[in-house]
């Protein structure tokens, strides 16, 4: 009976802590996005060089690693494709299987895993360690308000770069496909270009940028919630790290199926 | 207690209540700090001295009791309001608070980079002057990693007062260091304090450090004031909880051998006994 009670217990803390979070998450999305449009009223507005800051560390210096990983998730995509395709004899219908695969889903999944690995962490990683280095508190009582200050810069950033790094990966991704078709079926490049042209539609690589931004959003409120959430030293940040990547991660997945059920059937 | 009411002093407390859960943790401080004074408040560990310093700060909503600075009741103002009274004041933590990512200029310089809108040049001068107030010119280049703990609390004290506040509050500003370069930095508030007019507020557990710059101290225990008043008012007063504080006497606890044993065996009924 008494562990009934404590299991219970236990589960509603968990349940009241994650309403929390999500409370959290909510509150610092809208004062970040009203520091951000009227901030400057209050004589404190978003720098810009913090923006920028941050884009470059979200998106340019993830440049190299989606690269690496988008042309061998596409190349990957063909060789499942064409092996697939090659029980019904139509391997010449790859094309249009890697081209919706990749803009809809591939690119916009992995940069956002990839961003969240390296960026949702490393913000809660920040976070965590100014908040018990007493540096979130400096910031406060210089009258410097840390949503407008830490957050809004990485909302920004990471809310342009991720659709930047995720159009990157489309092309890199279709490029690393096409060229295993060439080489496999003997199509031109060229060739598999305009019938990607003939076979994109704008809305396909929309749908992926759409995501791509909400995913930028998760990957910033789960990094930011985590970090300032951090209690007990430099364990505690290491805590709170892995669990921002992790949760990060599912919130990425989730949301994509939701958003991809969603949005095919109406 | 001797002290006349002072012509509107800069920080006033009145019967300020705090609990962090169910647990009581300031029992209705009310205390007074008078402008160009040096208040230290002292306390033993667990004493409440580092909660009621955040709540001076703004940094903890009490549970009831007003904290006045400057005229004004920080937890009525608005947020603009709050941010420009905060403008005025300036603060030193206990473990520095610099930014790591940053240099110990850009740390210096960053709240005149927020609230003003002067030149970098400017800003740098006027950085840099703090700087050689704190002995710590030619540092500029030099991150937070890179210094020794008195140096960061030196570089920690001029970014609080590169705005020239009114109110200066330091954590702990002597603690973990050597007596040499503790010594430095109390002559350091000292001398804020004559050329500056600034009020301080020191919060700490050092006595010698607290003899040398109070001008008044108060003392907390158990989330009370035992005793506020003058250095030699405080060394006279004949509470013996404060003497044993002043000479390192430990308290004679009062053995209650069935709580002794209650607690022993885990069944106390104290809430940290769980």
């Amino acid at each position: 009976m008494t562990k009934l009670v404590s299991t219970m217990d236990k589960v509603g803390r968990a349940t009241a802590q994650g309403v929390a979070e999500v409370g959290l998450a909510g509150t610092l999305l809208f004062q970040a996005i009203g520091w951000t449009l009227w901030g400057w009223r209050r004589r404190q507005p978003v720098r810009l060089s913090a923006v920028f800051v941050q884009g470059m560390e979200v998106g340019i210096k993830a440049l190299p690693i989606v690269t690496i990983l988008s042309v061998t998730i596409g190349a990957m995509l063909a060789i499942q494709g064409i092996y697939s395709l090659s029980a019904f004899g139509a391997e010449s219908q790859v094309t249009l299987g890697v081209a919706l695969s990749v803009t809809r889903e591939f690119a916009p999944l992995i940069t956002g895993i990839l961003v969240a690995g390296r960026s949702g962490s490393a913000l809660a990683a920040r976070l965590g360690t100014m908040k018990i280095n007493q540096e979130i508190d400096a910031l406060v009582v210089m009258g410097i308000n840390p949503v407008r200050f830490l957050v809004a810069p990485a909302l920004l950033g990471t809310l342009v770069m991720l659709p930047a790094l995720t159009i990157w990966a489309d092309f890199i991704a279709l490029l690393g496909a096409g060229m295993y078709v060439s080489v496999e079926l003997g199509m031109s490049l060229s060739a598999y270009t305009d019938e990607l042209i003939s076979l994109l539609k704008v809305n396909d690589v929309i749908h992926g940028l759409g995501k791509s931004a909400l995913f930028a959003v998760l990957i910033v409120l789960v990094g930011v919630v985590n970090g300032a959430s951090v209690t007990g030293g430099a364990e505690g940040v290491g805590r709170m790290t892995t669990r921002s990547v992790v949760h990060a991660i599912s919130a990425i997945v989730i949301t994509d199926m939701i958003f991809a059920f969603v949005l095919t059937r109406s | 207690m001797t002290e006349a009411p002072p012509p509107s002093p800069v920080i006033e407390v009145e019967d300020l209540v705090t609990h962090f859960g169910d647990r009581l943790i300031l029992k209705g401080i009310t205390l007074a700090v008078r402008p160009g004074e040096i208040l230290v408040i002292m306390g033993g560990s667990g004493s409440g001295k580092s909660t009621l310093l955040n709540h001076l700060l703004g940094l903890l909503v009490p549970t009831s009791g007003r904290v006045h600075i400057l005229g004004q009741d920080i937890n009525k103002i608005s947020g603009q309001a709050l941010s420009e009274l905060r403008q005025k004041t300036g603060v030193a933590f206990q473990g520095g608070a610099l930014f790591s990512s940053m240099s110990v200029l850009d740390n210096i310089m960053l709240p005149l980079i927020e609230h003003t809108r002067l030149d970098r040049m400017t800003m740098e001068i006027m950085a840099r002057m703090k700087m050689e107030v704190v002995n710590l010119a030619g540092f500029d280049a030099l991150m937070p990693a890179e210094l020794s703990g008195g140096m960061i609390k030196r570089a920690a004290l001029a970014r609080a007062i590169v705005m020239d506040p009114r109110i200066l509050f330091c954590d702990e500003p002597s603690a973990g260091l050597d007596p040499v370069v503790a010594a430095q930095i109390d002559d350091l508030i000292l001398l804020l304090r004559d050329a500056m007019q600034m009020s301080v507020v020191v919060v700490t557990h050092e006595l010698e450090s607290a003899f040398k710059i109070a001008d008044r101290i108060c003392v907390l225990d158990q989330g009370e004031v035992l005793a506020l008043g003058t250095v030699d008012e405080i060394r006279a007063n004949p509470n013996h909880r404060i003497q044993n504080l002043l000479n390192r006497r430990i308290e004679e606890a009062e053995l209650d051998p069935e709580e002794y044993l209650r607690r022993l065996t885990g069944q106390s009924s104290t809430k940290e006994g769980s």
